[in-house]
């Protein structure tokens, strides 16, 4: 059978004879490595464009139509050194890096304008004290209004859109006191330049915009990155299907390519990238992945597999359905969709602070107005007072006070290895008290791994390492991993179910099934973990026994001790049979625990919890998990879970140990803690300048000093949310 | 004082051709690769060096 590689399907026309392919590139970090892809890729014939993006990992390449296929420019970047792999703009990603340009956009006006305005301003400042003509003062202010109308109504609009898309929804967020405050201070400011008054403000309205937009573009583009490593990862992945194209030829081609219909193989020892029903062959699965239950399933004609489920022993044709026929998906999909339904209910702290404070606000400035008619002062003056009121209060700092922070914090989250899915997740990760733990892939991982290679001589591991790398099952791919074999031994053959055995001088080397060594006697002799799987091998008349399974995360024991030590309540809900789960909450010290628990009862019990007032945070990576990820007050994720989880989970964490969670806990336990300060500071600054506004002495320099103060110290209390977190003891 | 009316508009012009500057620069794309850009300011200015293809 013949198998070739098909790109094709990322490749796409760039104009002029020309084909365009954007690849995501492993180990690329320093200037070095730019320089030599680049050069590396350009000195190939036809090829028009090759450009590194340091900072995404990504290289945009370019050539002739029909000159190149794609395989050969990867080919060539693994020659120099580098694994890449063919990567499509997912749409989440693609709206986050047009919403940052946006932002970016509306802050090079906004800022423009406030640095114009303010040229403007300050001779006005400084003339009403000395000698300025009236009609210098008017002309100034009617080009200050020329520049900041326009500029207003520009870069506003993320905030008006914002406000009116809440207002329409009968609800209230940040942006409706901030768009009312801007539109009074502009509206204002006309209407006294109309009747050549000495004071106007559209330097302070345009300045609070520009301060907004600065936290606002930041926040964006710290969400853009996480997108950009998100999908790097993804790519990296490298989902593909190996999927028939004729009737003995099959063609290695990216999951996005496949369609409902088709028909793929599914080898031993591969991951199942798609939904569908086995029509041809007979082998054990190992659908961990989907229901956390680690014993294999026989899978034969008519058995529906899963994306995510391992191959283990033989061979399959699988028919790809699309994903809603299989029933486990669509239940699964039904109680994530009303579990999500729930979730969106979550107010966040700005938008709480908002609700207090717009209603405050606003009726401070009518009392203002009231004050000022009833004490005998004219309606417009009464009315200039009341919305200078309203604009010295406006929400600047308070606007400020929770992006930065989020910004500073999943900075420093990322760098831990934290992805963040949701704008909202430190919020609700800051509050949770009690974590749920899955599993299978989650406390475990999700890799098989020797558990007894302390009890085996090392070179006698060394040697069934080597001897394992001759062979395709799992299994043998886990202890070639363990005893980290590089050279596989010549002549090994494998027998298919049975096991791989080679010759050298003279000895004979088997592993494989204890019946394939010989070595059956002594599976009784040793006592062995009941999960694990056997694998037996014998040199010459030596044999020994390895167990294979997969192991605890390497500091799960300390991380469930960190999160006790921080009074927060564990427990286990595992899809999987209760021996083994009895075994991991032992070993871990967890005494609650809950095993063979479908999804339906996971959300059960993640509900009654949440009646009791707790706060819950749900770690899993099964399919299963999606909807109880989704029920959850948090979600977390490994990066190895499937697809599905990892799109519902609030934060995502990469590499083998588990100690991000904690790291994230208290990140968003410290972030959480600087948000409320950060907005006690914004209430405070109010409460100081909003006397002063009343008394109607304030001019647009105070308004100036007080909204730029303001926005300055909050932003530098932000900054001490980089600090290091504590270490897990 | 009249000097105003010719100072005013050539600040507001200035003004206005750095934002056209900068709106460009963000259109062609110059804050797509801000690590990148920091090296390539450093980076050998000699065009990659085009080997003849039977050299390698």
């Amino acid at each position: 059978m013949q198998v070739t590689r098909d790109f094709s399907h990322y490749v796409r026309a760039a104009g002029a004879g020309l084909q365009h392919i954007d690849l995501a590139v492993e180990g690329v970090h320093c200037a070095g490595c730019m320089a030599k892809i680049e050069r590396g890729l350009s000195a190939i014939p036809d090829v028009t464009l090759a450009r590194v993006n340091l900072t995404d990992r990504r290289v945009a390449l370019e050539w002739k139509e029909g000159a190149l296929d794609p395989i050969s420019l990867i080919d060539r970047l693994e020659e120099l050194g580098y694994k890449a792999y063919p990567y499509e703009t997912e749409s989440a990603e693609a709206t986050e890096v047009a919403e940052s340009r946006f932002l970016l956009r509306c802050l090079g006006v906004a800022a423009f304008a406030t640095m114009n305005v303010m040229m403007l301003s300050i001779p006005v400042w400084s003339g009403n004290v000395s000698d300025m003509l009236p009609e210098q003062r008017d002309f100034f202010h009617w080009l200050s209004a020329l520049i900041a109308l326009p500029a207003a109504a520009y870069a506003g609009q993320p905030f008006f859109r914002s406000a009116w898309r809440a207002l329409s929804n009968k609800t209230t967020n940040m942006d409706v006191p901030i768009s009312i405050g801007v539109c009074l201070a502009l509206g204002m400011s006309v209407v006294e330049t109309i009747h050549h008054a000495e004071h106007a403000y559209f330097d302070a309205a345009i300045m609070l915009l520009t301060f907004l937009l600065v936290g606002r573009f930041l926040d964006q583009n710290m969400r853009r990155r996480t997108r950009a490593v998100a999908g790097n990862l993804a790519a990296l992945k490298a989902e593909t299907a190996a999927k028939f194209v004729g009737p003995d030829e099959i063609s290695q081609v990216p999951v996005a390519a496949i369609h409902p219909g088709d028909i793929v193989l599914l080898r031993p020892g591969e991951r199942c990238a798609v939904d569908g029903t086995v029509i041809e062959g007979r082998s054990d699965i190992d659908q961990s992945l989907i229901t956390g239950e680690t014993l294999y399933v026989t899978a034969e004609q008519g058995t529906p597999v899963y994306a995510g489920s391992m191959n283990i022993s033989g061979t399959l044709r699988v028919r790809v359905s699309a994903a809603s026929e299989a029933t486990l998906l669509a239940e699964i999909t039904r109680l994530l969709d009303n579990a999500l339904q729930a979730r969106s209910r979550y107010v966040r702290l700005a938008d709480r602070a908002s609700r207090l404070y717009a209603p405050v606000v606003h009726a401070t400035a009518l009392v203002t107005i009231l004050g000022w008619v009833i004490a005998g002062a004219t309606w417009h003056d009464a009315i200039v007072t009341g919305v200078a009121v309203l604009i010295i209060t406006c929400p600047c700092a308070l606007g400020l006070a929770i992006p930065t922070v989020q910004t500073v914090a999943s900075g420093a989250m990322f760098k831990a290895g934290v992805l963040l899915n949701s704008g909202d997740a430190i919020e609700r990760l800051a509050e949770a008290d009690h974590v749920i733990f899955d599993k299978t892939g989650t406390l475990t991982l999700p890799d098989l791994d020797v558990t007894n290679a302390a009890d085996i001589p090392a070179n006698i591991f060394q040697l069934a390492g080597r001897l394992a790398l001759s062979s395709h099952h799992p299994v043998a791919a886990a202890v070639a991993q363990a005893a980290d074999a590089r050279s596989p031994i010549v002549g090994a053959v494998e027998e298919a179910g049975q096991g791989v055995c080679a010759v050298v001088d003279g000895v004979e080397f088997r592993l494989g099934r204890p019946s394939f060594c010989g070595a059956e006697a002594l599976i009784g002799s040793v006592t062995l973990d009941p999960d694990a799987s056997i694998v037996a091998f014998s040199k010459g008349s030596e044999k020994f026994i390895l167990s294979v399974r997969q192991g605890l995360r390497p500091d799960a024991q300390a991380v469930i001790a960190a999160l006790k030590d921080r009074h927060i309540g564990i427990e286990i809900l595992s899809g999987d049979r209760e021996p083994a789960v009895i075994a991991a909450a032992h070993a871990l010290g967890i005494a609650e625990w809950r095993a063979g628990v479908t999804p339906a009862d996971k959300i059960a019990r993640i509900e009654e919890l949440k009646r009791r007032g707790t706060k819950v945070l749900m770690v899993g990576d099964g399919m299963n998990d999606a909807p109880s990820l989704a029920a959850a007050h948090v979600s977390m994720s490994p990066i190895s879970a499937a697809h599905l989880s990892q799109a519902t989970a609030d934060l995502v964490f990469l590499g083998r140990p588990l100690a991000p969670v904690v790291t994230a806990i208290d990140s968003a336990r410290k972030a959480l803690h600087l948000m409320r300060q950060n907005v006690w500071l914004a209430i405070g600054y109010n409460v100081l300048a909003v006397p002063v506004a009343i008394s109607g002495v304030v001019t647009p320099l105070i308004a100036a000093a007080a909204m730029s103060g303001s926005s300055i110290l909050v932003m530098l209390n932000s900054l001490r949310a980089r600090g290091a977190s504590r270490e897990i003891a | 004082m009249e000097i105003l009316v010719i100072l005013v508009p050539l600040a507001l012009m200035l003004g206005l051709a750095g934002l056209a500057a900068f709106l460009w620069s963000l259109r062609s794309g110059q804050y797509d690769d801000l690590d990148g850009a920091a090296w390539r300011a450093i980076a050998d200015d000699d065009p990659p060096p085009r080997e003849a293809p039977a050299k390698r």
